[in-house]
């Protein structure tokens, strides 16, 4: 089996796994009825997705990986290939609301291009949840507007959380060992390419809503190769309690 | 015989309703790509609407279960993964019911979905156009929250896509 696209098709799905957790914790506890239902709401897509693509790795990638929950829920932080961003816990509304913003446009970009994957059943997919994501961003760029250009204390707080959170955000685009195998037969163009347009896209909004990008920053990388926090653990330990007393609950 | 058939498998997938929307079929989201019937038995495809649904599974058992009961022997309800769900296939009859139901219908977007296609829509109850949006997200992964300024009254909307 091709282990390019299988390194691929974990740094999505997991990316996509670890955050749809994080986002999760916020039902119940929004800051408004609609927020609560909005995180709910993109938790739930994005568990989704990663369910999508860890069937995908089942069925058409690698014939040895095993049933989307086994992957899901049977691997240690070691063999989770998540950026280090999407672990990181909820911290206050701002800073859950800036890196869903910084993440969702990283995503929605990474899913065009790879509608054009010569990985067939991932270009469909890509196709299916570039739509679903289309949601997100406008609803990421609405409050971070709102946020960025409303009171001095929500204007600071969207200051702090971004400035907390950029590192890590450029972290997303830490480089795959197969890059050039993923380039060279057209399933994916690579990071690179990646960071410059979600920049190009991200960079005049944050402008337009009054906040600053942080200057010269070390990304933060790792976790795409198993290397994470101290937060990964205790979130997999807390998502994967059911699984390890009974693999096979059904509910 | 087969045509005969084929026209009964349609008549059937008319009464499988979505469970979240149940006065609307799986024909009028427009959730079947196609048909077949051989001496072999009964094939149907099925694309799922939101890739996270999670209805889709329920969907796809009540098919089968439905054809069965209609004496179809062991059918087959294959997901479509290579086309995209989008609601330009919500049919007509579709919108009129989801209106009925109480749900603003969506737009015709053509694959270009922005912010003023997610915001516009005629109220379901008095059918003013002068609503506003709420909140993008809903109580459904299909559903967005509108005001309706003339009626004043709240509605949720089936969401483009």
């Amino acid at each position: 089996m091709n282990n390019a696209i299988k390194d691929l098709l974990f740094r999505l799905a997991d990316d996509e796994l670890v955050l749809g957790h994080r986002n999760s914790e916020w039902t119940g506890l929004g800051p408004i009825l609609e927020e609560d239902i909005a995180f709910s709401s993109i938790a739930q897509d994005q568990i989704g997705h990663a369910v999508a693509n860890y069937t995908l790795l089942h069925e058409s990638a690698a014939a040895d990986e095993p049933l989307p929950d086994a992957i899901a829920f049977g691997r240690n932080e070691k063999q989770f290939f998540s950026s280090q961003f999407t672990e990181l816990p909820i911290g206050d509304y701002a800073f859950s609301l800036i890196r869903h913003f910084l993440f969702d446009h990283a995503e929605m970009l990474r899913y065009e291009l790879l509608t054009a994957s010569s990985f067939a059943p991932l270009a469909a997919l890509a196709r299916k949840i570039k739509g679903e994501l289309k949601y997100h961003v406008l609803h990421a760029d609405l409050w971070v507007s709102k946020l960025g250009q409303g009171t001095e204390e929500s204007r600071a707080r969207m200051q702090t959380a971004l400035n907390e959170a950029w590192p890590y955000a450029l972290g997303m685009f830490e480089p795959s060992d197969y890059e050039a195998e993923l380039v060279t037969n057209g399933i994916f163009s690579g990071e690179e390419g990646l960071q410059e347009s979600w920049l190009e896209v991200v960079a005049p909004i944050i402008e337009k809503a009054g906040l600053t990008i942080p200057q010269a920053s070390e990304p933060k990388y790792g976790g795409r190769h198993g290397y994470h926090t101290e937060h990964l653990q205790p979130l997999l330990d807390e998502m994967t309690e059911v699984y390890r007393l009974d693999p096979a609950a059904i509910w | 015989m087969v045509s005969q058939a084929r026209d009964k498998v349609f008549e059937v997938l008319g009464t499988v309703m979505d469970p979240e929307i149940p006065t609307l079929s799986v024909l009028d989201l427009g959730m079947i790509t196609n048909v077949h019937v051989s001496d072999d038995g009964v094939r149907v495809r099925l694309l799922p609407t939101f890739v996270s649904c999670p209805a889709t599974s329920y969907i796809r058992a009540n098919i089968k279960e439905a054809l069965t009961r209609s004496g179809f022997v062991n059918p087959e309800v294959e997901m479509e993964s290579e086309l995209s769900w989008s609601s330009d296939r919500v049919t007509e009859r579709g919108r009129e019911l989801l209106q009925a139901f109480g749900l603003g219908a969506p737009v015709q977007i053509d694959g270009l979905l922005d912010l003023s296609t997610i915001e516009s829509v005629a109220c379901p109850h008095c059918g003013s156009a002068n609503t506003e949006m709420r909140s993008m997200f809903g109580s459904t992964l299909c559903r967005s929250i509108h005001y309706c300024n003339d009626c004043r009254q709240g509605f949720e909307r089936f969401k483009p896509l």
